[in-house]
């Protein structure tokens, strides 16, 4: 897909300056769990912003708070500059919403399912248009049930984008679509952000957040812990470089392993063990490669894997938080 | 397109509308199993000639004077054989020659036994040579409206009627709700009430076809009367629909999965399949509890419907079942709204 008019910018512009989203001391608990911990967020107009955690983080409650299907406990919450309380009505029509494992009728055609959409909201693009924009031509008379997940997902964007909106929440777009669909989905992110929609989407695929985010806020335990640019977010790990290896040998020849001559090596800045993989982040791999294994020759130690990587933002949640994304 | 066509509302009951006729299973349920049901009931109490009931007497004598009864078939047998042919059921009354006179033998409980005592009598009676006091002529009619076919149709009606309505709008909602479907639609600016709306416009729809289907049917092949006014029938047919969508709307304000739906479907429809009538009349359950029997929505239905059908009732006369029915749409609506589950 190439023309940009299908994916056009929303041409109303509502002339303020607030930013598209703002939330202060968001909180919310179902029961005994606390599922949103005073989080702070602002997105700004044109923005592309991602929520990355771990499942359980509370990312969707986060989201289905800003869409307005779950009342907070306590905090403001403002899109657009309005809220939720005063504001519902236009809000609903401001906003497109692409929500987590919805099943749209089997036995309704793309196209049926589209009409039904675009005849809520007062203005919008036509179906042929969003059909256009989310791929789905071929598709257009074919019953839902026929889809593959890919293709369902993009009805599901197609159905948040048919009435043009300003502000676009998308909930995991991608989780369960197989590597080809979730590059499929990214194009289609991708476009609609060159055509300067807002657009805040969850995902706990950090090569996802890192190839479609203008900034990330990392979230864990219902709360933001880091916040910022990829760039900046990764420079939080202190090092450009993540070393991991692994040493073959018994259980106790690894425990006298001595870490601090690892560490003592000056551009390694921190040392991690998870299920017996070594993690080291290092500032300068040329100079620190040779020590390492000058270390571990000193030790009688044997090298069963060894790799270096590019810091992203996994290493980033793992250095905070002591796991990694997939942990839950 | 036209205003009207690009209306959510419109697009809601299409679709709606569609999804329902996408279904063949639905199809059947709605339309064919109603048709089927009646074929085999009409089949099983067409109207047969009178019984000849079958007797037994222990002497030849007897077993000529009941013979010579049109209504009876007599053989003899001794008592023995006579107690034993009773028990199973293969003769309904056995006349015992006593010294004194005549003991018949049978169960007062059956009303076939009971009618063979008085022909029974009557014949031994008259063998014996008993004369009429006052001379009497039978004439005979068999009028339609008085068969089973005919009380049955209108509740078969009732039945499907309560079905429709209530899987139709039950089912739909509940899957909607599980397949976050019902979420989607509330995240978007559709007016809620349209939604519930789009169920009750395309049912009345599908009303118009399955109460024409079901009824043409009762009428071409089985020759079911329509005393009363047709469209007071339509209105006591969409009447009936509302009210049990009513209360689909109530099972289905809360449930979350399918399972727990239909279990709870078949706990409010089992009652009224067995206690309202439909197969046969509801006063045969005891006066203790005629009043909860009299209050549940299908009977009240069902009433209304043989009323209009059978005897040719207008509202006026139907006042009941139509209040019970009211009651049940408004009482089982404003709770359901309330205690309505968007999520």
């Amino acid at each position: 897909m190439t023309d940009s008019r299908t994916a056009a910018a929303p041409t109303a512009n509502h002339g303020d300056s607030a930013p598209s989203l703002l939330l202060r001391g968001l909180r919310k608990a179902f029961g005994d769990v606390v599922a949103v911990n005073g989080l702070d967020l602002e997105v700004a107009r044109g923005e592309c912003f991602g929520l990355l955690g771990p499942n359980g983080a509370g990312k969707t409650t986060t989201i289905e708070i800003c869409e307005g299907l779950t009342a907070a406990d306590a905090g403001t919450v403002k899109l657009l500059g309005l809220d939720w309380h005063t504001g519902a009505e236009e809000l609903r029509q401001r906003i497109g919403i692409q929500l987590q494992e919805t099943q749209f009728p089997e036995k309704a055609t793309v196209e049926e399912t589209l009409r039904l959409f675009r005849s809520f909201y007062r203005r919008g693009i036509s179906v042929d248009e969003s059909i256009r924009t989310a791929q789905l031509e071929e598709k257009r008379g074919a019953r839902v049930g026929t889809l593959s997940g890919g293709q369902k997902q993009r009805l599901a964007m197609a159905c948040a984008l048919v009435g043009d909106p300003e502000l676009l929440f998308l909930d995991e777009p991608t989780t369960g679509l197989d590597p080809q669909a979730r590059r499929h989905l990214w194009d289609l992110v991708e476009q609609l952000k060159q055509a300067g929609r807002t657009i805040i989407l969850t995902t706990h695929y950090m090569e996802e957040a890192e190839r479609l985010c203008d900034r990330v806020a990392i979230m864990d335990h219902g709360r933001t812990i880091a916040q910022g640019t990829t760039q900046q977010l990764v420079a939080l790990v202190g090092a450009d470089h993540i070393v991991e290896f692994a040493v073959a040998g018994r259980d106790t020849d690894l425990a006298q392993m001595n870490v601090a001559l690892l560490t003592a090596i000056p551009s390694v800045q921190s040392h991690r063990v998870d299920a017996g993989l070594h993690q080291l982040s290092v500032s300068e791999l040329h100079t620190a490669v040779p020590r390492i294994f000058a270390a571990l020759e000193e030790q009688g130690l044997n090298l069963s894997e060894f790799r270096t990587h590019s810091a992203t933002l996994e290493d980033v949640f793992v250095s905070l938080t002591g796991r990694t994304l997939r942990d839950e | 397109m036209s205003r009207f066509e690009t209306s959510s509302l419109f697009q809601l009951t299409v679709l709606r509308f569609r999804l329902f006729l996408r279904e063949p299973e639905a199809i059947f349920w709605t339309f064919v199993f109603p048709i089927l049901l009646a074929v085999g009931l009409g089949i099983a109490f067409r109207n047969r000639p009178a019984d000849v009931l079958q007797v037994g007497a222990t002497t030849p004598q007897l077993t000529q004077a009941l013979a010579a009864d049109k209504g009876l078939t007599a053989a003899t047998m001794n008592e023995a054989a006579g107690t034993h042919a009773l028990a199973t059921g293969d003769i309904l009354l056995l006349a015992i020659q006593r010294p004194g006179g005549v003991e018949y033998k049978f169960d007062d409980t059956n009303p076939d036994a009971r009618a063979a005592r008085l022909l029974a009598d009557r014949a031994i009676q008259t063998a014996a040579g008993r004369r009429e006091a006052v001379r009497a002529e039978n004439q005979l009619v068999h009028e339609t409206g008085a068969r089973y076919i005919d009380f049955v149709v209108p509740g078969l009606l009732g039945m499907n009627l309560m079905g429709s309505a209530m899987w139709g709008l039950g089912f739909a909602i509940v899957e909607a709700r599980q397949k976050k479907l019902l979420k989607r639609m509330v995240a978007s600016p559709m007016p809620r009430w349209q939604y519930l709306a789009s169920f009750v416009l395309s049912r009345l729809a599908l009303l118009v076809i399955e109460v024409a289907v079901f009824l043409g049917f009762a009428r071409l092949v089985f020759g079911v009367p329509f005393r009363g006014s047709l469209w007071q029938l339509g209105f006591l047919c969409v009447l009936t629909s509302l009210a049990f969508s009513a209360l689909g709307l109530l099972v289905s304000s809360r449930a979350k999965t399918m399972e727990a739906a239909s279990g709870l479907m078949n706990l409010v429809m089992l009652p009224m399949w067995i206690l309202s009538g439909v197969f046969f009349s509801a006063s045969r359950f005891p006066v203790a509890i005629q009043p909860l029997v009299r209050a549940l929505p299908l009977t009240a239905a069902i009433d209304a419907l043989r009323g209009n059908m059978l005897q040719g009732m207008n509202l006026g006369q139907l006042g009941a079942p139509v209040a019970i029915l009211l009651a049940w749409l408004v009482a089982t609506f404003a709770v359901s709204l309330r205690i309505f589950r968007w999520k």
